[in-house]
């Protein structure tokens, strides 16, 4: 009984959610093309990206280096029962640069840069400062939306690039010193069975990809947020929430039609 | 009022939802004078003046500024518009990220490139008239909030609109200030050649500038009139205002589902307590 009724009333939120999806994309196309518009500035985008870079970069290394020293510690495991510890150069990598780095910063970009992105956007609704703009005949979606929007698909392809250099040091440190695999071995097979368009560039288009999605979606749940108090923190926690769910959605889709 | 009119609304209608607000509002604001709107609090002044900036829009009726049809004005026309206009918003609306300097520079920089020095020159110009040449370096954040009115009204006139509305500019104002924006406003006007639309609901200060009055109750005009004309007004509704007495047609509460006894006698009978 419950199944049959949630059954209907999955298709009905589907269907509610058609409309919000086509102003959502409607709100995307217009502010990436008001790059064009008098009141997009250059100097606004340096800055949002200068910002995201200095908040998240930390937490990203951080983040990197106990990942790769974590792929270093299980792969060596798995890897050593079948006398294979001369492939874990490769696995580290491969790992890193397919998976782990772009999900990894995505999520990581998402809780950070994506959530303080919603909070600004939906609290300079709620005190009207939006308005203002608009009054003084200043487009806020030039002027706010897309340089922050352009800044975060930018930031996330360089801070994957970023993540998956610090990770593959981070699995070298791990390995080589401390369990004792060749050096030589651990890097000349990372060297031989890694592909530049196979793996480094599929891995950095998936992060492409996951900027547009998070920055996006944090950029839409600050406009469309309720002007209040609550309105604000409710967007900034669904944003963070849907962000992830959807990048984690959209890496299956990905790697299903990249990898296959 | 045989001047020509800058900003003319023809019976327009707006609602929230459910809620009309304004239910064929019909008004002639004249080139250069200073028009008052007054109402009661949640009368639609506020809406009136979003439907006048061509920030809302109207559900139905007609809304001309200088004869050309508000509805039909496409983006960039609207954009150009809003270029010689001003707002001084209810709540201020201050960039919370900038300082006060920045906050009454930010529509000349927006639109002009002019050297540094002749910015600070416009913007030091305006914050020396609102008194806050001390406070240019502040945060929103640092000002008080009759403070931040003043800010907001230096950076509503800065571009010297042509048409500039004030959305309550003396709230939170000593006398002392009242009195200076008073008479700001008023040669602003004159100097610039505006036309200005103020929202107030200090009568006296009001009706100490303002050319022509409009009051606004139950979503229509019911007066109009120069302040001497209002004063002397025989609707009951614009004396009742106009004096501030309690009893009479404008009601101070906001329309509730049930009378206040009533939902008080009911519940008694179903033994809640409210
Ligand atoms: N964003 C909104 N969403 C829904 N209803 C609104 C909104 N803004 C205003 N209203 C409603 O519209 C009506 C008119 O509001 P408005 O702000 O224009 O009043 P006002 O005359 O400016 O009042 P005040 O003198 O208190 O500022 C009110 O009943 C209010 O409840
Ligand atoms: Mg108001």
């Amino acid at each position: 009984m419950a199944m049959l009724e949630f059954i209907p009333q999955l298709g009905r939120r589907t269907l509610q959610s058609i409309p919000g999806l086509g102003a959502a994309s409607r709100f995307l196309l217009t502010s990436l093309l008001s790059v064009f518009n008098r009141h997009f500035s250059f100097q606004q985008l340096f800055r949002q990206i200068y910002g995201f870079g200095v908040r998240s970069l930390i937490l990203m290394v951080v983040a990197a280096f106990f990942t790769g020293m974590v792929l270093g510690f299980q792969g060596y495991y798995a890897l050593v029962r079948f006398g294979a510890t001369s492939a874990l150069g490769t696995l580290v990598a491969l790992s890193l640069l397919r998976e782990l780095g772009p999900v990894l910063t995505a999520l990581l970009f998402a809780g950070r840069a994506g959530s303080a992105l919603t909070a600004e956007i939906s609290s300079m609704k709620a005190t009207e400062q939006l308005s203002a703009m608009e009054m003084m005949a200043v487009n806020p979606l030039a002027w706010v939306v897309a340089p922050r929007l352009w800044a975060g698909i930018i930031s996330v392809p360089i801070l994957c690039a970023i993540f998956d250099l610090v990770g593959i040091f981070g699995g070298y440190l791990i390995s080589v010193p401390v369990l004792g695999v060749d050096g030589g071995t651990f890097w000349a097979q990372m060297q031989s069975n890694v592909t530049f368009s196979g793996d480094i560039l599929t891995g950095l288009f998936k992060a492409l990809c996951f900027g547009v999605v998070v920055t996006w979606i944090a950029a839409w749940k600050g406009y469309t947020a309720r002007p209040t108090a609550e309105g604000v923190g409710n967007a900034t926690t669904l944003s963070v929430v849907t962000a992830s769910l959807t990048v984690l959605g959209l890496d299956f889709i990905l790697t299903a039609l990249l990898f296959s | 009022m045989a001047a020509e009119a800058l900003v003319e609304l023809e019976n327009v209608c707006f609602a929230r939802g459910s809620h009309p607000v304004l239910a064929g509002v019909d008004m002639r604001i004249p080139r250069g004078a200073i028009v008052a709107l007054m109402g009661a609090s949640g009368g639609g002044k506020t809406t009136m003046l979003n439907l006048m900036a061509g920030t809302l829009r109207p559900q139905s009726g007609q809304i001309r500024i200088a004869g050309q049809n508000l509805q039909k004005f496409s983006g960039d026309a609207m954009y150009a518009l809003r270029r010689q206009m001003g707002m001084l918003f209810q709540h201020s609306a201050l960039f919370t990220d900038l300082t006060a300097f920045e906050n009454v520079a930010f529509p000349l920089r927006r639109h002009f490139r002019l050297p540094e020095n002749v910015l600070r020159k416009l913007v030091m110009m305006k914050l020396e008239a609102v008194g806050l040449r001390g406070a240019a370096g502040l945060f929103p954040a640092e000002l008080s909030g009759g403070m931040g009115r003043r800010i907001a009204l230096a950076r509503a006139v800065i571009m010297d609109p042509m048409l500039i509305f004030y959305d309550e500019p003396f709230t939170g104002l000593d006398p002392i200030s009242v009195g200076i924006i008073a008479s700001l406003i008023k040669r602003l006007n004159t100097a610039l050649g505006a036309t200005s639309v103020l929202v107030s609901h200090d009568v006296e200060e009001t009706f100490s500038i303002a050319d022509y009055g409009f009051i606004l109750a139950g979503g229509k005009i019911i007066a109009e009139g120069t302040p001497a004309e209002l004063r002397n007004s025989d609707s009951a509704l614009a004396r009742q205002f106009l004096g501030g007495q309690p009893d009479g047609p404008v009601p101070f509460h906001y329309p509730a589902r049930q009378d206040y006894a009533a939902a008080l006698r009911d519940s008694h009978a179903a033994g809640e307590v409210i």
